[in-house]
């Protein structure tokens, strides 16, 4: 692509993203906000196509460019597609909540296509300063998102937290990444590796690690970096916070695996520690302090926060089975989120969304598919068998088990058990509760798609679950050369 | 046999359900019931297809099936031996009673009550003829959704909190037992539990003890087993009829199942080891619930804990590791499953006329009921034991075994069998003898024909288990035989290991 840089043309997503992007912003500046809808739709092709062009390089193998800088293998392709289509669902689940709330900028799919090219650069990253940028690229735009709603206080409120926590946490994140340099004298994932497997973890870079941990697990919202999440969640417009529970997530955890996986494989002393310490807190919290939370959003953000502690469950195992888990957790967690959130979506009454989970009372009798939907999908998230996020858990789990973490196993079960509690609430308002005033008008068919789409992805994952272990099984490995 | 009939079996109630999912909501109403009487018997007409062509000689599974599924040497495995196929038969048999049995009682959203049923069918059967490790998890863990909606959405006033005590601790127990099962993938690199019985991949001693435990914390909240009985109690006062034979017919033998098919044979050592710990724990329930019972004033509690001792009996018998306690308790739960089922039929009987489940508030039935007085008799004294009947046979049966094993055992088990005449007759007077002069029972009206087309079979059933066993036990012998001889050629194979090991690691 790039004449005189080797392998340049691994990057073809990623320019179809960034030009694809940049055509949209003009379409959009010069036909107004009246072209939204348009924008919108070729803003999700755009992400299909990239989508599209990374499945179809699949099986290329492990390709290095710049230097090294970034790497294209089947780990990263893998995550990049669920980035993409999560990116994708997002935006055809938004159009009709952005069209009736006014918010019908037509910046809005432009800056989810440049969030979701931040994330193709983090999951790529095999270098500090590319990591650096792609996570600033997909922050900015995704500060800028939280307050979409702009006459609203509590979108503002939650743009202006998560951006002031957010600098703070990249802040953290580039000290580490000084101290790291410092040691290793360059900013190479296989560089540091290699000054580590040398002079071993000397206390400054210790201390430069636990720094970049920290930044990390600030963007994937763990404890104890999580306080951002909930006044997020609750904040931001509802198709923004599915947006911010499935696609940035992902792409952070899949940093996450890379950097430590990449960087430190001969310190995993030092970081596992670390690692089994925020998953413990994340389950424990997401689990204990979701019980108390009536606003479904926020319910669903210590529902998150919980989910990503299950996920650095396979990443506390270091081994190919646990990223393996991870990945099937990405896959599962998101598929089964954009359901929710299609839900949480369709609890309006008249021109008015609800987001109380007491709104939801008797919700069994007054539209029996939605809450039977609903409830799947919460069943799923709570892990229980035979749904889709029960065989999340039993990958994660297994690997653990395979590690020898027992103590983290057991805890993590139990905090499952606790958290279980609060998605059979859900179940308990919906089924067992007498009706309130139901929920008005139907699901547009694009959101009745998706939630039909998710919903069956739950129930039917046991019969076919063999491709995405197989294929998740086949990314992983080549984290492991 | 060419046809996989035990897929069949499991999944048939499942295909009913979508059927009746798939129509529109009005006919849905008209045709749930029926479609669901229809798929019940068909499962039950199969199952007993199944026991006509099971090779009684045989102690190994039989009608294997099997397809890969999870990759890494998970497959989906069916089959079933002595020991698990009577489960599916009784299965497959309380099922189209209890659909009978909601006929009128239950009667809003029927369509919904049907399909928990039948899915909640499906995921029993399941339990029992798997022979995959996560296979059996993903049934018996899966038994909890519909269950969870059925207590909560038709249960009684206290349904939420009873269905969510009911869930959790179940939960809490079986996730447990998923990680031992992991461990076991882990070390033994199979799930496959033909291939794990077969003892090619043995367990080593140390982890045993774990094992064991992780899956005794799933079981033991199953059966239920004392101190983690009282979530039985509350879900059965709160569940529909229906319900409660099902909890009490099936869902408890799956805890007692699970102690004969995983913890005597993979962890012979941990089994021996905590043996007294499991006899211990069973006596007290026998006992003390026994005791609890007798001061219960509503009449489903009062059958509740007698279940839990009852269940007592079967694990002390499980645990005696000779031929005659496990066999005894194997025919005491399916006992147990005919008879409890059918004394909470009777109790449902009444509760849809006077819709109270206070003793106080019956008596003296006998004058205006005589066919009620007559089966509920029969059942009680099934209860009790009484020679002649199907419960005399397995509690002999398991109190010889623990007479063999213990002295003490056996002799406070039978204890526990005097308490049970004294609740169950004191119920009886109270309920169906004496004066019949409280108001609003002097027109009450004796069983439908829908309610002894539900009640006769299980009488039948009663006096002919107790009469001539022998069918079961034709069924049972072998695989038990095959299982105490397993045991105890992998007890000594163990004990002669560990000191071996203990030189080579000092």
């Amino acid at each position: 692509m790039i004449p005189g840089i080797e392998n340049s043309d691994i990057l073809m997503p990623e320019y179809i993203l960034a030009v694809g992007g940049m055509a949209l912003l003009m379409i959009g500046v010069f036909l107004g906000d009246s072209a939204q809808r348009t924008v919108s739709y070729l803003a999700i092709l755009l992400l299909a196509l990239a989508a599209a062009v990374v499945v179809m390089s699949t099986g290329n193998g492990r390709l290095t460019a710049f230097g090294g800088a970034y790497v294209a293998d089947d780990f990263g392709r893998f995550v990049k597609v669920l980035a993409l289509v999560g990116a994708a669902l997002v935006l055809v689940m938004a159009q009709g909540f952005i069209e009736r709330e006014k918010m019908g900028h037509f910046e809005f799919p432009v800056l989810v296509v440049m969030s979701v090219l931040g994330m193709m650069v983090m999951i790529s990253a095999n270098d500090f300063l590319a990591l650096y940028m792609g996570l600033e690229l997909q922050s900015l735009a995704l500060y800028v998102l939280a307050s979409f709603n702009r006459d609203n206080l509590r979108s503002t409120e939650a743009g202006l937290k998560y951006f002031v926590l957010g600098a703070l946490s990249s802040g953290m994140m580039l000290y580490g990444i000084s101290l790291i340099y410092g040691y290793a004298g360059g900013t190479g994932f296989e560089q540091v590796a290699a000054t580590v497997r040398e002079i071993g973890t000397p206390i400054g870079l210790t201390f430069g690690l636990v720094f970049l941990i920290a930044g990390l697990a600030f963007k994937i919202s763990a404890v104890p970096f999580h306080m951002w999440t909930p006044d997020v969640y609750e904040g931001a417009p509802t198709p923004i916070t599915a947006f911010f529970s499935a696609s940035p997530k992902i792409a952070a955890m899949a940093l996450f695996v890379r950097v430590m996986l990449g960087a430190f494989p001969d310190a995993s002393v030092a970081w596992v520690q670390i690692i089994v310490f925020i998953s413990l807190m994340s389950m424990v919290l997401g689990s204990v302090a979701a019980i108390g939370q009536n606003n479904i959003k926020r319910l669903m953000a210590y529902s998150s926060i919980g989910h990503m502690g299950y996920a650095l469950v396979g990443l506390a195992a270091g081994s190919p089975q646990g990223v393996q888990g991870v990945l099937i957790y990405l896959a599962i967690y998101l598929a089964t989120n954009i359901g929710v959130f299609v839900c949480i979506l369709g609890m309006r009454r008249g021109d008015k969304n609800v987001e109380n989970i007491s709104d939801l009372a008797g919700l069994a009798q007054t539209r029996p598919g939605y809450a039977f939907a609903f409830a799947m999908l919460m069943f799923s998230l709570a892990g229980i068998p035979p749904l889709a996020g029960f065989f999340a858990k039993f990958y994660v789990f297994l690997a653990a088990i395979q590690a020898g973490l027992y103590p983290l196993a057991v805890a993590g079960v139990f905090a499952s058990v606790v958290g279980a509690y609060y998605y059979l609430r859900i179940i308990k308002i919906m089924y067992f509760d007498p009706p309130a005033e139901s929920f008005s008008p139907a699901f547009e068919p694009s959101l009745r798609v998706l939630l039909i789409a998710s919903t069956a992805f739950s129930l039917f994952f046991i019969a076919a679950a063999q491709p995405l272990v197989l294929s998740a099984s086949a990314a992983a490995a080549t984290l492991f050369p | 046999m060419g046809w996989p009939i035990l897929s069949l079996l499991t999944f048939l109630p499942a295909l009913g359900a979508l059927a009746i999912l798939a129509m529109p909501k009005a006919s849905a109403e008209q045709m749930a019931r029926p479609i669901a009487m229809i798929v019940t018997l068909l499962d039950l007409v199969l199952a007993l297809v199944m026991w006509a062509n099971f090779d009684t000689a045989s102690s190994a599974f039989q009608f294997l099936e099997q397809t890969s599924w999870l990759g890494g040497g998970i497959n989906y495995k069916m089959g079933v031996d002595g020991i698990s196929m009577l489960f599916v038969v009784l299965t497959t048999l309380l099922m189209p009673m209890c659909i009978l049995a909601s006929w009128d009682s239950v009667e809003k959203r029927i369509v919904e009550y049907i399909i928990a049923f039948l899915v909640l069918e499906t995921l029993m059967i399941g339990v029992f003829c798997a022979l995959d490790l996560f296979v059996f998890y993903v049934f018996f863990e899966a038994g909890l959704i519909p269950m969870f909606l059925i207590i909560g959405v038709w249960g009684g006033a206290r349904r939420v909190y009873a269905t969510f005590k009911f869930f959790l601790y179940t939960l809490l127990g079986s996730v447990l037992m998923l990680l031992a099962m992991m461990a076991i993938y882990i070390q033994t690199g199979t799930t496959d539990i033909v291939t794990l019985l077969s003892g090619a991949n043995p367990i080593p001693a140390h982890m045993q003890y774990w094992l064991w435990l992780a899956f005794f914390a799933s079981f033991a909240v199953k059966v239920p087993m004392w101190p983690v009985h009282t979530w039985l109690p509350d879900a059965h006062v709160e569940a529909p009829t229906a319900g409660s034979v099902i909890l009490a017919g099936i869902l408890l033998k799956m805890g007692g199942y699970g102690f004969l098919r995983f913890s005597l044979p993979m962890f012979p050592l941990a089994s021996e080891y905590f043996a007294p710990l499991v006899f211990s724990l069973s006596l007290i329930a026998i006992v003390y619930t026994s005791l609890v019972a007798l001061a219960q004033e509503d009449i489903k509690k009062l059958i509740a804990y007698s279940s839990v001792a009852h269940m007592g009996l079967v694990t002390l018998g499980t645990f005696t590791f000779n031929h005659q306690g496990i066999e005894g308790g194997i025919f005491q739960m399916l006992s147990h499953g005919i008879v409890s089922g059918a004394l909470f039929f009777c109790v449902g009987v009444v509760y849809d006329r006077m819709h109270t489940r206070e003793i106080a508030a019956y008596g003296g039935l006998v004058n205006r009921m005589p066919i009620y007085a007559v089966c509920f008799m029969v059942f009680t004294l099934a209860n009790v034991g009484l020679p002649g009947t199907s419960g005399f046979v397995g509690e002999f049966l398991t109190l010889l075994g623990a007479y063999e094993a213990n002295t003490w055992l056996a002799i406070f088990g039978t204890t526990g069998i005097i308490l049970s005449a004294a609740y169950a007759l004191w119920l009886y007077r109270r309920v169906i003898f004496g004066v019949l002069d409280k108001k609003n029972l002097q027109d009450i009206m004796d069983m439908s024909p829908r309610e002894i087309a539900i009640i006769a079979p299980l009488v039948i059933l009663t006096i002919a288990m107790g009469v001539y066993p022998k069918p079961i036990f034709d069924v049972t012998g072998p695989s038990v035989a095959h299982l105490v001889e397993q045991f105890n050629t992998r007890l000594e194979a163990a004990k002669l290991e560990a000191p071996r090991l203990a030189e080579v690691a000092p």
